[in-house]
């Protein structure tokens, strides 16, 4: 299936402005269906398995059951992506558990400004190597 | 058959929306947010109008999509033309010097804002051991721009903690559009979910005056003229018939979200081509396609037969590659490798195995004798949870294929495998558009300029990341820097053509009419059976896909044929794909997904297309291990060490080749 949609879980995101997704999936897979207001993986056999669907539920009704063309039942690859840092639990075949921590930004989201601090761009050498920021490496 | 048209009888009429523009941006990718965050520094301070449009969420769109674990160009310490040397060696000796040596002066920048905007860089601790971004700044380790010391895990490669590398990036690109959006009063400079499906030339018959598309999330068209264009999409993936076919179709080691949309918007407009024949096989974990990179540089692992046997220093495969293929052999790229790990592999010697566990026995003894028990397991452990992340940060799927088979790295090893074929230019591949170069580089031959840097031979129309052909190894750093070099090039040729108007050759009915046509179709037939996936008058995109993953497998050198072709298969492959393009006038969707799945696979078509015709064009194998042509299995420098151009006339649907020299600028 790849990603699944545990019914009990999914809302439909219907407090939210979109159905958070169906906004991220990257190829155009997770899709609400409006009667049931659940949403689900509309072509499976497309999903690259990237799991930011999983991470961006808010009601973490998102889960991936592995490609059933090799990957055998009873594994669990669980993510909790927090505003700096996201936790993996991974559950083996027997049982054995593995938890990671990573951090994921070392700013707070939204804070980037991207010409703060940065030259105005010098259109005497626009036709010249280098980016508005400065000129190219020299050796 | 009949030629069908739509005429809006049994569907219903889009809304058609126009956009104009100085600078369209077509992907939002890496490439696609590094042209975003230059182009709009300069467009603010002239009031010129950029705008950006991707098929998905821009947070998480493009190759980095999942995240990464590595960043694979960072110059730093190291020299600009070594760089360039490496990039040469890798891509079987032909490459555009000026073009590579370009990326590699300018692609430290990027990682430099990339930190700065939040990305965690790993960092050498005193101790020798790596630091994680986090950690690094916690403890007032200097930023990447003020000499800090990255983590390498090979000479070009430095480690990151990359879940959200797309997501900094593309904040650092969103504010950058909105920034112009106040300098010029634009009310919307950012599309998102909108679907670009073909270049629409100017009347003028020179310039690509528009880019059409559809939103994938209501009944809307979008033409979006342009003075000037950057092309930032990826490359094509789900082309060749992959080794999973069931669900794992989608487990592509490239994101099989990369329909060659970049290939075909180029090829529509009749930019030409160089190196299309050339192609990526990566050699990755079996079925999860998990990377190799940090174990083999990181961790030192070694890759074996089934009998302990390293497959790259058997004497007969050598001696034989180094027979057919000469000097490139014993240089021993990526590509020289996966063809002896095929040797191999045909001789029944498989699985080829990854020896993780030796590789952790050995980084674990040091550690132990270098920290004494204690210290030492704690970092042992520290080095467990950088292995997992490896994997967890770009390929997830194959942690839960680990998990699922029990497989511990550290006590079994793991099988690895050459994947299908991919089409892209910025990783290990370099199949794409010939583009000017800089011009300002001593040693660069007169055939490799003309005006302004990353242009394509159609005038405005400006070429970054997978679709720039003959410069791989950019990654997605100089796909970034390259997506800057690209717009800032592109604003100086609407400052030098500001009294251009685009004028379209299509009208807006006539666009929504190809648009819409497969929606027309199936509204139109979809009753005469009773159920509507199988009937006669139509082809659904599923349909297509598979059509299209047969012939390339089994004529233009897939798996099925361990990557061999011939002159003779890929004209038989060639006329069946021909009549599989003439169906695709006949192609039908029931909603907006499938019409985007339907456009996706057309372009997927053209590029296979002109992946097959460059293999046919050129008489010699330069890619073993990647594909071999059967009736030239050798290198034949004399006659092909060139660069092969090739020229698409969508209009009479005719192909010109030719070859271009190749000039060695750097020792």
């Amino acid at each position: 299936m790849p990603s699944f949609v545990i019914t009990e879980k999914c809302d439909g995101c219907k407090a939210g402005d979109k159905t958070a997704c169906q906004y991220i999936c990257p190829h155009d897979l997770m899709i609400l269906d409006r009667e049931k207001m659940k949403a689900y993986n509309q072509e499976p056999e497309q999903c690259w398995e990237c799991f930011n669907c999983v991470k961006i539920c808010p009601q973490q009704a998102i889960e991936v059951r592995g490609y059933s063309d090799f990957v055998p039942l009873g594994s669990q690859t669980i993510p909790m992506r927090s505003s700096d840092s996201i936790m993996w639990t991974i559950k083996f075949r027997n049982g054995l558990t593995k938890r990671f921590k990573f951090p994921i930004r070392t700013t707070v989201e939204g804070t980037v400004d991207p010409y703060a601090g940065k030259p105005e761009p010098d259109f005497s050498k626009i036709k010249e190597p280098g980016f508005f920021t400065g000129p190219a490496r020299t050796e | 058959m009949e030629k069908e048209t739509c005429t809006f009888s049994y569907c219903k009429r889009p809304e058609v929306t126009e956009v104009e523009c100085d600078l369209l941006i077509m992907g939002g990718g890496m490439a696609g947010c590094g042209a975003a965050f230059e182009a709009c520094r300069w467009a603010n301070a002239k009031g010129l109008k950029v705008v950006l449009v991707d098929k998905a969420a821009t947070d998480r769109s493009g190759a980095v999509a999942m995240g990464l674990s590595a960043i694979n160009t960072y110059v730093g310490e190291n020299k600009v033309a070594d760089y360039v040397k490496y990039v040469r060696n890798d891509l079987m000796g032909i490459i555009r010097e000026d073009l590579v040596y370009d990326l590699g002066r300018h692609v430290d920048d990027s990682v430099h804002h990339f930190e700065e905007w939040g990305l965690p860089i790993w960092k050498k601790g005193e101790d020798g051991f790596s630091i994680d971004g986090h950690e690094a700044k916690e403890k007032g380790h200097k930023m990447l721009k003020d000499g800090g010391t990255p983590c390498r895990s090979g000479k070009w490669q430095i480690m990151i903690n990359g879940e959200s590398y797309k997501v900094v990036v593309a904040e650092a690109a969103k504010k950058a559009l909105e920034t112009n959006r106040a300098a010029t009063g634009m009310a919307q400079n950012h599309f998102e979910r909108v679907f670009i499906v073909k270049a629409v030339m100017d009347k003028n018959g020179k310039n690509v005056a528009a880019a059409v598309g559809f939103s994938t999330r209501e009944n809307k068209i979008y033409s979006f003229k342009a003075k000037a264009m950057v092309c930032a999409t990826a490359g094509a993936v789900n082309c060749f018939r992959p080794r999973s076919v069931g669900e794992g179709m989608g487990r592509t080691w490239y994101p099989v979200f990369c329909a060659g949309s970049g290939y075909a918007f180029g090829m529509q407009a009749g930019a030409e081509m160089t190196l299309m024949e050339n192609r990526f096989v990566p050699a990755r974990f079996k079925d999860g396609y998990g990377p190799v990179g940090a174990w083999f540089l990181f961790f030192k692992a070694k890759a074996t037969d089934s009998y302990g046997e390293d497959y790259c220093a058997n004497k007969e495969y050598f001696d034989d590659a180094v027979a057919r293929y000469g000097d490139y052999a014993k240089n021993l790229g990526t590509a020289i490798r996966n063809h002896l790990m095929m040797r191999a592999m045909k001789d029944g010697k498989g699985p080829i195995l990854m020896n993780t566990h030796t590789a952790m026995a050995e980084f674990s003894k040091r550690i132990i004798e270098q920290l004494g028990e204690k210290a030492g397991a704690k970092k042992l452990k520290h080095l467990e949870a950088e292995a997992w992340e490896d994997f967890l940060d770009m390929a997830i799927g194959q942690a839960s294929l680990w998990a699922a088979n029990n497989v511990e790295p550290e006590k079994v090893p793991s099988e690895i495998m050459p994947t299908e074929p991919y089409l892209l230019g910025s990783h290990a591949g370099c199949a794409g558009f010939w583009v000017s170069g800089p011009g300002d580089i001593p040693g660069t031959p007169e055939h490799y300029t003309w005006g302004y840097n990353r242009m394509s031979t159609v005038p405005g129309l400006f070429m970054a990341g997978d679709v720039v052909g003959a410069s791989g190894h950019k990654f997605s750093s100089g796909s970034h820097a390259e997506g800057r070099l690209a717009a800032k090039a592109a604003i100086a040729y609407i400052l030098d053509h500001a009294d251009y108007k685009p004028d379209p050759k299509m009208t807006l009915d006539e666009i929504a009419a190809e648009l819409y046509l497969p929606f027309e179709i199936y509204e139109k037939y979809k009753t005469y059976t009773t159920a509507p996936e199988i009937n006669p008058y139509y082809i659904g995109p599923k349909a297509i896909q598979l059509r299209l993953m047969k012939i390339a497998d089994e004529y233009f050198g897939g798996c099925a044929t361990w990557y061999m072709t011939s002159k003779t298969m890929l004209e038989e492959g060639l006329k069946k794909l021909e009549l599989l393009k003439e169906d695709c006038n006949h192609m039908a969707a029931k909603d907006l997904h499938e019409l985007l799945r339907c456009f996706e696979n057309y372009h997927r078509i053209l590029s296979v297309e002109a992946h097959a015709r460059h293999i046919l064009f050129r008489e010699e194998s330069r890619y073993p291990g990647y594909y071999y042509r059967g009736d030239f299995n050798k290198i034949d420098d004399a006659n092909w060490k060139c660069f092969t151009n090739s020229k698409y006339n969508a209009e009479t649907n005719t192909w010109e080749f030719k070859k271009v020299p190749y000039v060695q600028m750097f020792p």
